[in-house]
């Protein structure tokens, strides 16, 4: 329907004559059009029927950056051109950027300072929960046990499926790649040694507190993250309600029992994974399974085990927590915080298992 | 309940909508006119907005016709209905601005989306011209959602809204948490857009001043029906409880002693 006539004169540069629609239908191209025609240019408008804002603005950032004339416009679209005129007024689409090496140390600067805060923040906010657990001392009435009863069941009873599962696999692959490599000196015998000591060691404790970082310090930070953008965490303080007590005590106090728990059913587990493929792969009955296990681990390597979980535990609440609070805006930031809160909760834990290791062996726990 | 010569723009016929036993609403008609702003008024609950969701096709009705811009909307497929929401531009309540873009990236959204052939500087001057006449100065372009306040939140979803030059704008409470200077200009900026581009406008509000500032006609929500749809002075002349309670109520008279020509001239 819209056909434009295109006519270049010798003389007086050339005329652009719309006809039919100018609107953003055919934007693109009557930019383009526009473009390849030489200076000085006259734009006809007399055969124009429809103009919408795009269009007018399109006549007028000719009219502007190339000086050109418009003839026959019809009162509507004059008055158009000037309303379009008006709220002439550039706005940057995207933040200023500094380029290249700046922005790249100023990145490195950032980040250094966002470590430096994360750090004494999480201080901080541990700190911000001893008082809260004074408080909670001195006043148990405060007490929320509605609230830790149910973290209970979500951070415990509900783990106890997909950390059991996970713990019976591991337990068999241990089994089954330890023989493989024992084999080879006929040492086959010491499967048994290998899965019982590197459970109750390390890997019950470690493996349940990667599930539950994945599984609880996740949730913590997102359902702490979205009471914050909601407003829900503003509110409880202003009715007198202190959000550590109500919210961040209940799911310390939950993944501090829970661990141990958990961590101890993760080896038993385990240990079941590796009894049943010693049991079908190599014929060592149950009940020389369970007496070899009795001889072979000592009951240090238990405690070393349980009392690693709490503290596991601990720090994954914690910096769920932390990281729910520091939520601020958009959604999006719900979920960078739970993010960072699981990798930051898992790479604690292991730092955490490497000190462990080196004070449990000083002190004579081998 | 239609003024003479009115072309429908909208037009809703037996529009019946449930979630569970509760029934939001039944053989629900409703006309919205070329050129004309149509304010929506009711009380909470009676279903505003799920009506705003229905005509815009975010919610498919249990029963009832619905015919916007011509074009039946029921049963659409996806790409038929996309040549529909070309034409029409949406403000939510709460701006519903993508949180990750800036706000002339937003404006940019629908541009992008239905015209990539557009020039980027085009495009970015196009975006500048939106957000000025949505009433934002241009510092407010590279701003994300977070930093801007409820107001400004409010006119960068209008010029969202208006990217496409729509026929027909929808606005959910636009007035609503601002204060009552914001919310005047807004009335004015939605007035004077609609004399400059000719759009047409319905408007859910609960804003009287709103109303008696910017509606050609007002529609009533109740009993889950439109129970009357005309000027205000034709709504008061009506004597259902609920009308004359809303206008003539405390925060009622106080707006309409702000508009008193409207008022008066009803009684001319």
């Amino acid at each position: 329907m819209a056909d434009e006539h295109i006519s270049a004169g010798a003389t007086d540069g050339s005329v652009y004559r719309v006809a039919g629609g100018l609107t953003i239908i055919r934007a693109a191209t009557t930019q383009r059009e526009l473009d390849a025609l030489p200076d000085p240019l006259t734009i006809d408008l007399s055969e124009v029927e429809r103009m919408d804002t795009v269009g007018a603005w399109i006549i007028y950032r000719t009219v502007r950056d190339r000086g050109a004339k418009v003839i026959g416009a019809s009162r509507d679209e004059v008055s158009l051109l000037k309303q379009v005129a008006d709220f002439d007024k550039p706005a940057r689409v995207i933040p200023e950027q500094p380029s290249g090496a700046v922005r790249a140390l100023t990145e490195l600067g950032e980040w250094v300072v966002e470590a430096g805060r994360t750090l004494l923040g999480l201080l901080g906010f541990f700190g911000a929960t001893l008082i809260a657990f004074a408080a909670v001392i001195k006043r148990p009435r405060r007490f929320r046990v509605n609230a830790v009863v149910q973290r209970f069941d979500v951070v415990g009873v509900r783990a106890l499926g997909i950390i059991g599962l996970m713990s019976f696999l591991i337990g068999i692959v241990i089994a089954q790649q330890g023989s493989v490599q024992l084999a080879q000196f006929g040492a086959e015998v010491y499967t048994i040694n290998l899965i019982g000591r590197i459970t109750a060691r390390e890997l019950g404790t470690l493996m349940t507190a990667i599930m539950v970082a994945g599984r609880s310090g996740s949730a913590f930070a997102a359902q702490i993250g979205t009471m914050k953008i909601t407003e829900e965490i503003d509110a409880m303080r202003t009715i007198g309600v202190s959000p550590v007590e109500a919210l961040v005590i209940p799911r310390l106090i939950s993944a501090v029992v829970m661990m141990p728990l958990l961590a101890f059913w993760s080896m038993l587990l385990t240990l079941i994974g590796g009894g049943m493929f010693v049991w079908l792969s190599l014929g060592i009955p149950p009940i020389t399974y369970i007496q070899r296990l009795q001889e072979v681990i000592p009951l240090t390597d238990l405690w070393v085990g349980l009392i690693k979980a709490p503290v596991f535990g601990f720090i994954i609440a914690l910096s769920g927590c932390f990281q729910g609070m520091l939520v601020q805006g958009d959604s999006e930031q719900v979920g960078t915080r739970t993010t960072i809160a699981v990798v930051q909760s898992i790479f604690l834990v292991i730092v955490l298992d490497a000190v462990f290791a080196v004070f449990f062996s000083n002190i004579g726990w081998i | 309940m239609t003024p003479p010569g009115c072309q429908p723009v909208i037009e809703v016929r037996g529009l019946r909508n449930s979630f569970g036993d509760q029934v939001v609403h039944d053989d629900l008609d409703l006309t919205v006119c070329r050129g004309e702003i149509l304010g929506v008024v009711g009380g909470s609950g009676t279903g505003k907005s799920v009506l705003l969701r229905s005509i815009i096709g975010l919610q498919t009705p249990d029963a009832g016709e619905i015919c916007v811009l011509g074009e039946d909307m029921i049963g659409r497929n996806e790409d038929e209905a996309k040549n529909i929401r070309r034409r029409w531009g949406i403000l939510f309540q709460n701006g519903a601005l993508f949180s990750t873009l800036t706000v002339a990236e937003n404006v940019e959204v629908p541009l992008r989306e239905y015209f990539p052939h557009i020039q980027p500087p085009l495009l970015d001057e196009i975006a500048s011209y939106k957000i000025a006449m949505g009433g934002l100065p241009p510092d407010a372009g590279p701003k994300y959602p977070s930093e801007l306040s409820g107001g400004m939140v409010k006119r960068a979803g209008l010029a969202r809204a208006l990217a496409l030059d729509p026929e027909l704008l929808f606005l959910d409470e636009p007035t609503s948490g601002l204060d009552p200077m914001a919310a005047a200009s807004f009335d004015e900026l939605i007035r004077s857009l609609k004399e400059r581009l000719g759009l047409t406008v319905f408007l859910i509000t609960h804003d009287l001043d709103s109303l008696y500032a910017v509606c050609d006609r007002v529609a009533v929500l109740a009993d889950r029906k439109v129970i009357a749809v005309g000027t205000i002075p034709e709504l008061l002349a009506l004597d259902h409880p609920w009308i004359q309670e809303y206008f003539n109520g405390p925060r009622g008279r106080a707006a309409a002693l702000g508009h008193e020509d409207i008022v008066e001239h009803s009684k001319a």
